[in-house]
């Protein structure tokens, strides 16, 4: 399946993508776009203006994505908190690493191109993810 | 941050507005949300950022937001034509900050007197009150570093007392 989002990817859209890969379709293809009317026509929009996939009263679109695809994983759910605090940072969760994660992110961003920043932050999500599944499972921080 | 031109002005994100007056829980939640992005009010239903990816990202989810409530919105890109037009709007954000990081020196100053627990408490409160100005900040006044520099005192007096114990 294609999916397109906006071109110029910071953490949640980095996040989602990841997440789509990974939960929802793993032959996922990405478009970035500049402008809303590029978006092919068969493919999914995401993180964009007024589409469905998108911030959702107040939820960040990694968290409309974990909802509208029923993902129950209480792992994602966690990992979303920090992309939720990372791109809104509106203490809704109480995160403070995700401070950090969203300066790595803008960084990154600074010196790579769409797709390079995709590469590179695949490792990173797969890492928070896992680290997130031990410290559920500890109920403290692994080491 | 956006370009600056032949005067010197640089790009604005505004965000057009109206929302309806009631239900009035919407319109509230949507003005919270602009007041801790820090925005410059042009005018009624006006309101300004200087542009840059976050600052435009931001206001077009609100616009998104005004839309499903049943309001009208529209996002701008727009430079002002007169430089002093531009430093007039810098000064009154400036002024707008400057306000609040006034109100991090005076809890500050208020907290130097408590015991040791409830001045840690203080310095955590105070840091996390400093990331949210800092934020919204975008022309930084003076009293921003007095700010920083009151809240680390603050620290390195719990500290050196901690050691001293």
């Amino acid at each position: 399946m294609r999916w397109a989002t906006r071109a110029g990817v910071h953490i949640d859209r980095a996040a989602c993508i990841w997440l789509i890969r990974r939960a929802v379709d793993p032959d996922a293809e990405f478009v970035f776009v500049a402008d809303p009317a590029d978006v092919p026509e068969e493919a999914t929009a995401f993180d964009m203006r007024g589409v469905d996939l998108g911030h959702q009263g107040g939820d960040c679109t990694f968290e409309t994505i974990l909802r509208r695809y029923d993902l129950t994983d209480p792992v994602l759910w966690r990992l979303a908190a920090t992309v939720h605090e990372a791109d809104l940072d509106d203490e809704r969760f109480d995160v403070p690493e995700a401070h950090g994660i969203d300066i790595a992110l803008r960084a990154l961003s600074m010196v790579c191109d769409d797709e390079q920043t995709i590469e590179h932050t695949r490792p990173l999500f797969d890492g928070l993810y896992e680290y997130y599944r031990r410290s559920t499972l500890l109920g403290r921080e692994p080491a | 941050m956006g370009g600056t031109d032949a005067h010197g002005t640089g790009e604005w994100v505004l965000l057009s507005y109206r929302m309806p007056r009631e239900p009035s829980s919407p319109r509230i939640a949507l003005w919270r949300k602009l007041k801790r992005l820090g925005v410059a009010q042009l005018s009624d239903g006006l309101v300004a950022l200087p542009a840059d990816a976050r600052t435009r990202e931001h206001l077009e989810w609100l616009a998104d937001e005004a839309l499903e409530a049943g309001g009208t919105a529209a996002i701008w890109i727009a430079r002002p034509a007169a430089l002093a037009q531009e430093r007039e709007l810098a000064a009154l954000m400036a002024e707008a900050r400057a306000v609040e990081y006034r109100g991090v020196l005076d809890a500050a100053a208020a907290a130097a007197e408590l015991p040791e627990v409830e001045r840690a408490a203080a310095v955590r409160r105070l840091r996390a009150e400093l990331h949210r100005i800092d934020r919204r900040d975008y022309f930084p006044p003076p009293e921003r570093d007095r700010a920083r520099r009151a809240v680390a005192d603050l620290q390195g007096q719990s500290a050196s007392e901690a050691v001293g114990s």
